[in-house]
């Protein structure tokens, strides 16, 4: 009964174990595989990513130079990241909020890389 | 690392599971592989944490192969399961799904086979 | 005269979908009939169109909890089949994420027996210490269930020597955690009457029926795959967890000092690490056929792998532990009564998705 007693005080006196979740985020460890995004200047277009990629969520287009990723079919795996020559690819530590309407992720290059597009060619 | 497997034939099976299990062998599992032309069973057995392996070759043709449910009770799940997947019938299955374990009805082929066979006509086959 | 009850696919206490047709007289279970297919999904297959090093991350979904054994497993065979010789320090990388899979398994399968038993507090309990386990598999290998770090040939990512040491403070407030939980779980009254003597499978049962894993060990066959001495359990000195009753409370025993055998090992793993690569170069393509066999937290996993040099590989086939421990459950139910139905069900710590794949 006193065990009891204190048990109970104490559970009203000590903080609460959860988060109240909207106002307090928890802190996401360093290196997380939370989001892919690409750096799309760096991006040579080569398509290793989409030829790796398990899921198959890589879209690469060539000729209209967009890089696509489907968020909804992303494994966060990270092998698009182990794979890319130019390491343009990156992932950030969050993850990503909660949406209303699904949307990928897509990326138009206005300018790329010069230097590399010539070696390429 | 590769195993080395006792080939049998379809008669020799029973026996020879039956040997296995009064030397205290437990069951761990069958696989089926299609080879194109032929299918091959894979019994799997363990003893001391070492693994005993049968094959047993089933031409295309036919497709009806002895259960050993009625040795080892513990193949019937797997049994039915390469019912669903491979369209091989066995024999004397204690509990027997009749292709339909994981498949629902409407499903008219093998998923697993690299060539197809209708459903209807295997069940034709077998009976 | 015979009633036919059926339990599932949607029951409070399965978390995924398993239906059994109960056939009843009275409250007592006179036989049960599974049915599956709910969650099919033909895994297997899938080899056939997408090529060996994509595999890795496809035959880890074909169980969340048990990912990282599942992964390593798949890559000791195609190992096995192209001769690599995997770093020493990827090997204990390997097994000390599995252990961690172990302890988060058996945790989360604690707190569903504890709701399946009414005891909601101690549900509570066993997934806040579980947070604390995946917190160290979100910080070293960057998920936190599907934590895809095994690649063929070694691991993605090395553990720093201060990652290192916080696993090992992790796991000491682990144990002192777990001691709490004891105290409460040994000694309760309510928790031996829902469990002791119930769904009793016999040495000879559980050996007949292929049972694997605890249920096996909770019968008394002091059977467990880590004794092959696979990946870096050669280097470790433990031995299998055995209880003799074979009932319920005798497989969450099982489980529950399994629990403070994952400690002791990840301890020992990290007492020993070497330093060094943590992958190997991988070339070519796999010839031939190997079996290989790992233990889960549910029990013994094989996977027979069939490679003909191509670039995708002939055949995969993974024969889960759930999958072994359905016959023992139909074995188990008939004669008991209705009430208890969800306690030995979940007592087989049921994954179907891995028994459906």
């Amino acid at each position: 009964m006193f065990d009891m007693t204190a048990t109970v005080l104490r559970n009203f006196l000590s903080k609460t174990h959860t988060r109240l979740y909207p106002f307090q985020v928890r802190e996401t460890f360093e290196n997380v595989r939370g989001n892919l995004d690409i750096r799309i200047e760096e991006c040579i277009m080569c398509g290793m990513c989409q030829k790796k990629c398990p899921s198959q969520c890589i879209t690469v287009n060539k000729e209209a130079k967009t890089w696509e990723v489907d968020p909804y079919s992303c494994v966060y795996c990270g092998i698009c990241v182990d794979h890319c020559p130019t390491d343009c690819l990156f992932m950030h530590s969050e993850h990503r909020k909660p949406a209303r309407i699904k949307e990928n992720n897509q990326q138009i290059q206005l300018k790329g890389p010069e230097k590399k597009k010539k070696a390429q060619e | 690392m590769a195993f080395e497997t006792m080939n049998l034939v379809k008669g020799q099976l029973s026996s020879e599971v039956l040997a296995l299990k009064n030397k205290g062998y437990r069951f761990v599992t069958m696989t089926c592989v299609d080879l194109g032309d032929s299918f091959d069973l894979l019994y799997h057995f363990d003893l001391d944490l070492k693994l005993t392996h049968l094959r047993l070759n089933v031409a295309k043709a036919d497709r009806v192969v002895p259960s050993i449910s009625g040795i080892y009770f513990a193949a019937l799940v797997i049994e039915n399961e390469t019912q669903d997947h491979f369209g091989i019938t066995f024999d004397g299955l204690a509990l027997d799904f009749g292709g339909h374990f994981y498949l629902e009805e409407e499903v008219k082929k093998f998923p697993f086979c690299k060539f197809t066979v209708n459903k209807a006509e295997s069940a034709g086959e077998g009976a | 005269m015979a009633t036919i009850v059926p339990f599932g696919p949607q029951h409070p206490v399965l978390p995924e979908p398993l239906h059994l047709k109960l056939v009843l007289e009275d409250e007592i279970v006179k036989e049960a009939l599974p049915t599956l297919g709910y969650v099919h999904r033909g895994l297997e297959t899938l080899a056939s169109i997408r090529d060996m090093d994509q595999m890795v991350q496809i035959v880890e979904r074909v169980c969340g909890i048990c990912s990282c054994i599942h992964a390593h497993t798949y890559c000791m065979c195609i190992e096995g089949l192209m001769g690599i010789e995997v770093p020493q320090r990827a090997d204990f990388l390997r097994v000390i994420w599995s252990e961690l899979h172990r302890m988060h398994s058996h945790l989360l399968w604690l707190g569903l027996l504890a709701d399946a038993f009414g005891m909601e507090s101690m549900f509570m309990h066993a997934w806040r210490i579980r947070e604390r386990v995946m917190d160290v598999m979100e910080a070293t290998a960057g998920n936190r269930v599907i934590i895809s770090v095994n690649k063929i040939g070694g691991v993605r990512r090395d553990m720093s020597p201060e990652q290192l040491r916080w696993v090992l403070q992790v796991v000491d407030e682990l144990e002192t955690e777990l001691d709490k939980i004891k105290a409460v779980l040994t000694n309760d009254y309510s928790v031996k009457k829902r469990t002791v003597g119930v769904g009793v499978l016999t040495y000879q049962q559980a050996y007949e029926l292929g049972a694997a894993g605890p249920q096996l060990r909770g019968s008394g066959v002091a059977q467990d795959m880590r004794m092959t001495g696979y990946g870096a359990y050669k280097y470790i000195d433990f031995a299998p967890v055995v209880e003799k009753d074979g009932d319920s409370w005798a497989r969450t025993m099982v489980r529950f000092r399994e629990l403070y055998q994952s400690i002791d090992i990840v301890r020992q793993l990290i007492a020993k690490i070497p330093d060094g690569e943590i992958a190997a170069k991988v070339k070519g393509k796999p010839t031939g056929e190997i079996v290989c066999r790992s233990e889960q937290p549910r029990g013994e996993l094989m996977y027979y792998v069939r490679a003909t040099g191509d670039k995708y590989l002939d055949r995969v086939r993974i024969r889960t532990p759930t999958f072994a421990n359905v016959p023992p459950l139909l074995a188990m139910l008939p004669g008991c009564e209705m009430a208890d139905v969800p306690i030995i069900a979940l007592s087989i710590d049921p994954c179907i998705s891995c028994t459906e794949r």
